[in-house]
């Protein structure tokens, strides 16, 4: 193996390591920052041995070992007035060395501190950017620079928000751990959140962006999928990996040679990856054998399943999707979600059915300012041959939208019923 | 990046895995295909039950199995998903520390962003 072979084979364990050795380290000193410099000493330890004494069989045993050994130094470096203190913690510390390191037993453990760590990363303190940049570097094993060149921003402010979180961390004491009860809920709910997020940045690439913004759609469903695990009881969890699979299915379909966005019923669905689609049904069954009310995600994802079902969009079942829309709706009390019912309904009912909908929702404050309304409505206006009104709601839709591929796909769709209108006119 | 991984066992056909390496081969699959790290994964049948299928200048020449080079032997695949061709391998290692002695080819395989429009 070449110099630059073991490099790039250290950079692989590392990544599919770190995760693991931050969070067994974190657990070990308390501190989360403490944690990731103790897990890069060893890795330079490791980048100094590996390349003459070769990979070693059980790599992510030799880091740990390696940090732990660290971490005991850190300990009796540390220039403490209060001995007790540094007493408890070095005996602490060399008690997790001497620890048989019984298979089962630590992979629970582990388990357990990853589980850790991706709560902490995600503490509601720190703000929703610096929980997406903590997530994305302690649990995806990302690089400062592919973070920031992921999210457009400069390298220098990706690393502020990291070291900044790590103190905010530090300062507030938070502890590590899992948090129980109705805390636990909320939590989870913020877990969950900031891993759509990173989905959904990495979903909105567009083709000039830099090559890494879509890979963060991978490295969402990883996150997702390994909390799948770590927490596996939690339905909503499994909602959302499920929904992020089906989502990720369509990826190649969903965007045209010259980079345009192309709409779900327009996409090539044999171009739909049917691997990722059975992941999302199988989480979607994982979720349904906890019997548990449905969750926002999970709504979502029996959605996208019921699309994913329909082998050409003529085959797709309205009548479920209503029914569907109809529980979340009511579950939520969302107005976007009623709009979306309204979409399901003249789908299976006629036009007429979704604008009685749609009529209703005009009054909901919700949705002042929402384009989708107006365009929604100009759909079904269309489709009703009520073309001079349809134009109307699709010029006020153009104008709610500062997307600029948006507003021209409206204003297009204006002047189509315009032309109409003339041409129905002219009879 | 997708990786296509083709085993070829050291061992000559026909040697029945132990209880141990079933149970630590069915926990390591288990584990992989949760992490969406494995996509797709079979262990093939004897060769006997297969055959080879050949075409020069587009005539056929179909040979049943079983064939003798273990070399030559595939005795199982898999379509595995990873960040670089670095972290496959890394995958592929772990497996055949499971798996035993042998060689897996690893081809990263057509996605359509590859292909030239």
């Amino acid at each position: 193996m070449t110099a630059t072979d073991t490099h790039r084979a250290i950079d692989a364990v590392w990544r599919i390591e770190s995760p693991r050795l931050i969070a067994g380290l974190t657990r070990i000193t308390g501190d989360v920052g403490l944690a990731e410099d103790l897990a890069q000493d060893a890795l330079v330890a490791a980048l100094e041995q590996w390349p003459q004494s070769g990979i070693p069989d059980n790599p992510g045993a030799w880091l740990m070992t390696t940090g732990k050994r660290r971490a005991i130094d850190a300990f009796r470096r540390n220039q403490r007035v209060d001995r007790k203190h540094e007493e408890l913690g070095r005996e602490l510390v060399e008690r997790e060395l001497t620890v048989p390191d019984v298979a089962s037993a630590l992979d629970d453990t582990i388990g357990e501190d990853l589980l850790r760590l991706v709560f902490i990363a995600c503490h509601p303190v720190l703000s929703t950017d610096a929980q997406v940049a903590l997530t994305l570097r302690l649990l995806g094993g990302l690089t400062t620079d592919e973070i920031a060149r992921a999210y457009l921003v400069p390298e220098a402010t990706i690393a502020q928000r990291i070291v900044r979180a790590k103190r905010t961390l530090s300062e507030k004491h938070i502890p590590f751990e899992v948090p129980r009860g109705k805390e636990l809920e909320t939590r989870l709910a913020s877990v969950l959140a900031v891993i759509y997020l990173i989905f959904n940045e990495g979903y909105s690439a567009t083709a000039g962006d830099d090559w890494l913004r879509p890979t963060l759609c991978d490295e969402a469903l990883r996150l997702g999928r390994i909390l799948a695990e770590l927490a596996p009881k939690e339905p909503e969890v499994h909602g959302l990996v499920a929904l992020m699979e089906i989502q990720a299915s369509r990826a190649k379909a969903r965007v045209g040679p010259s980079g345009e966005p192309i709409l779900l019923f327009d996409q090539k669905r044999e171009l739909w990856d049917h691997l990722l689609i059975h992941r999302g049904f199988a989480a979607l069954d994982r979720a349904e054998k906890l019997d548990r009310a449905w969750g926002s995600y999970r709504f979502q994802a029996e959605i996208a399943a019921c699309h994913a079902r329909a082998r050409t969009p003529e085959e797709t079942d309205w009548t479920r999707m209503v029914e569907l829309y109809s529980q979340f709706s009511a579950a939520s009390g969302s107005p976007i979600v009623e709009l979306n019912r309204a979409v399901a309904v003249s789908m299976a009912s006629g036009p007429q059915a979704g604008l009685q909908i749609v009529d209703e929702l005009r009054s909901e404050p919700a949705l002042k300012g929402y384009h989708l309304l107006p365009s929604v409505r100009g759909d079904l206006l269309k489709k009703l041959g009520r073309f001079d009104e349809a134009r109307l709601e699709f010029e006020s839709a153009a104008s709610m939208t500062r997307n600029t591929r948006e507003r021209e796909l409206l204003l297009e769709r204006s002047r189509s019923c315009a032309a109409l209108a003339r041409g129905s006119s002219a009879e | 990046m997708r990786f296509l991984c083709l085993y070829k066992p050291s061992h000559a056909e026909g040697v029945p895995p132990t209880q141990e390496q079933m149970t630590a081969m069915g926990k390591l699959i288990a584990e992989d295909m949760k992490s969406g790290v494995l996509l797709a994964t079979e262990g093939c049948l004897p060769s006997a039950k297969g055959a080879r299928v050949r075409m020069t200048s587009g005539k056929f020449t179909v040979t049943d199995g079983p064939f003798a080079e273990a070399k030559e032997l595939v005795g199982g695949f898999a379509l595995i998903q990873a960040k670089s061709k670095a972290e496959a391998i890394e995958y592929v290692k772990r497996f055949l520390k499971v798996a035993g002695d042998g060689e897996t080819e690893v081809r990263q395989v057509y996605e359509a962003d590859d292909i030239p429009a």
